[in-house]
């Protein structure tokens, strides 16, 4: 994945001694996440910003810590609560972090988040304090969404990156719905599926016209970098 | 093989001993999909029990089902506590807005009497109607959500985790009440003549809920739980993993455990050996575009991965079957079980 590349490659190339440094801190503050320990996760956190100079350092610490824990969720090693208690506690230190430094969030790409039909929004949430808690500005257009008022709001929103989430089987099969409606409108958003569906039939967001599934929260860090740099 | 076919009753009864019966038992968890089988919408399908009835008679001889399924969908219980379904034509009815608003509502929360509820009156009817029409020839079951698990449609879920990470006191003040009305709708299928209760229980996977947190909540909840139902229970996960937390939930008493695809079949099958009869694990959402030749490879493989010495039955890993799953499809998985399952295994 880039950003963990990134990360790997500074330590490699001793571009930031801190980040050897720090190398522990970076899984007790893993481990307070999972423990949903917000004290000690907190404290961790202002630690390092105060040790170190500008948001890529922190952005580099939350995302590649949410990207650890979304790979053990994947693994079977932790749960789905603690990739969502992780995310939300991230996101709460991000947005503390981000007024204090004067660090304005990521407008760009202009990416929104939405449940086509269903209603029960965890999915949804986790991706949101996903990004949120790595800079970037997410648009959430809410749940219960049929894929008419999805198009309106999109190209209302000039959204860029449409992630869509779905519970529900037959929520999943909408998106190519979704997709049609975007050809006829002629309007050239991407949209990148996730959600219990798409993880249990692989080809499924290729089958509805996404174009891209993500089958754990973090991977979208990986997509976007993707989406920005093509 | 023997000569003479056992009844479904003996069979599934064979295999939960941990014993080989004549072939694999087959559970197809036809619920919804009783609509499409009487060519009726969803809504329409699951407002009169006869209908349900009818289908449920009619997909049992067509697919020689090995059990018959009195359950409508997951949010009748919901009703019951005041919340609205969602239905669609062609698809699971789907809960509504949680009933609970915010955490200290529990505190408001009240178990609600069944017999007040049309829809659990509705599934009790239906439920009585299907043991004066197959005796003892067939395992009717029964299905009630998990105490533990049913508070994901009752307050949502970011809610309901926030309660029990850190309001222990509200956790278990709904725990009282999920516990009081689950057990009450149990004990009440089985007097309308279920012979046994499915608890669709997906927060107990370790997929959802790590196994420290799992054993600290859930696992007392439902040893708790279990101990005040009459009749044999079934444990399924739907769809998460099962493996680390075989053993917890052998001991809550209950006879079978509901898998999916997410865990190593050799483990799994050594783990539940002798300790719980396991149920699963094919694909509903890949059923949807399998093939026939498909259809009798995955049940091959499945059959060998879990069949020897008895203890499987043969169905989904979700707990219901996709609308979407073309009916062939499903007549090729029993013909599978009726070549591949026979005992003793090749």
């Amino acid at each position: 994945m880039y950003i963990k590349e990134c990360f790997y490659t500074s330590k490699r190339e001793g571009e930031s001694l801190r980040m050897y440094k720090f190398n522990g801190l970076a899984e007790d503050f893993e481990q307070a996440l999972l423990n949903t320990d917000r004290v000690v996760a907190t404290s961790i956190f202002r630690r390092y910003a105060e040790a170190t100079e500008g948001f890529s350092h922190i952005e580099r610490l939350v995302v590649n810590t949410l990207d650890q824990i979304g790979e053990k969720w994947e693994r079977g090693i932790v749960s789905l609560a603690q990739v969502y208690m992780s995310g939300r506690i991230c996101e709460e230190l991000i947005d503390e972090y981000l007024p204090v430094a004067a660090v304005k969030r990521r407008e760009s790409p202009r990416i929104a988040i939405a449940m086509l039909i269903d209603q029960h929004a965890l999915g949804k949430r986790i991706v949101t304090s996903v990004l949120r808690a790595a800079g970037y500005n997410v648009i959430d257009f809410g749940q219960g969404l049929t894929s008419e008022s999805l198009v309106e709001k999109t190209i209302e929103s000039r959204i860029e990156i449409l992630l869509i989430s779905t519970l529900m089987y037959r929520s999943a099969l909408k998106v190519r719905e979704l997709r049609d409606r975007f050809e006829r409108a002629g309007y050239p958003v991407k949209i990148i599926v996730g959600g219990a569906p798409f993880r249990l039939d692989e080809g499924l967001w290729e089958r509805v016209g996404a174009d891209a599934g993500s089958r754990k929260a973090s991977d979208i860090f990986a997509l976007l970098e993707k989406e920005v740099l093509s | 093989m023997n000569a003479q076919p056992m009844s479904s009753m003996n069979r599934v009864l064979t295999t939960i001993s941990h014993k080989e019966p004549d072939r694999v038992p087959l559970f197809l968890c036809l619920s919804f999909y009783g609509a499409k089988e009487l060519g009726m919408t969803v809504p329409e399908y699951f407002k009169k029990p006869e209908n349900v009835v009818a289908a449920q008679l009619a997909m049992r001889e067509k697919y020689q089902n090995d059990c018959l399924y009195s359950f409508f969908y997951a949010s009748i219980e919901l009703e019951a506590f005041g919340s609205e379904t969602i239905f669609v034509d062609d698809g699971p009815p789907n809960a509504g807005a949680p009933v609970l608003r915010t955490i200290d509502d529990v505190f408001r929360l009240e178990p609600p009497e069944i017999d007040t509820s049309p829809g659990l009156t509705r599934v009790l009817r239906a439920t009585e109607m299907l043991k004066e029409r197959v005796g003892n020839e067939v395992p009717i079951i029964g299905i009630v959500m998990s105490p533990f698990s049913l508070p994901v449609i009752q307050i949502g879920f970011e809610k309901y985790l926030e309660m029990i990470y850190f309001r222990k006191d509200a956790f278990e003040r709904l725990m009282e009440v999920n516990d009081s009305f689950c057990a009450a709708w149990a004990n009440a299928q089985l007097a309308a003549g279920a012979t046994a209760i499915g608890i669709f229980d997906p927060l107990s996977s370790p997929s959802l809920i790590e196994k420290p947190t799992y054993i600290r909540t859930g696992y007392p909840v439902a040893q708790r739980f279990i101990s005040k139902i009459k009749g044999a229970t079934a444990i399924h996960l739907a769809s998460g993993l099962t493996l680390p937390v075989v053993r917890e939930i052998a001991e809550t008493g209950a006879a079978i455990l509901g898998f999916g695809v997410a865990d190593d079949p050799v483990a799994l099958k050594k783990e539940a050996e002798g300790r719980i009869c396991l149920l699963g694990n094919l694909n509903g959402l890949e059923m949807t575009h399998w093939t026939k030749e498909r259809a009798h490879r995955t049940v091959k493989t499945v059959i060998d991965q879990f069949g020897k010495g008895g203890g499987f039955i043969l169905s989904d890993g979700h707990g219901e079957i996709p609308w979407q799953v073309p009916e062939e499809i499903l007549i090729a998985v029993s013909e599978a079980v009726q070549l591949y399952g026979n005992y003793p295994l090749e």
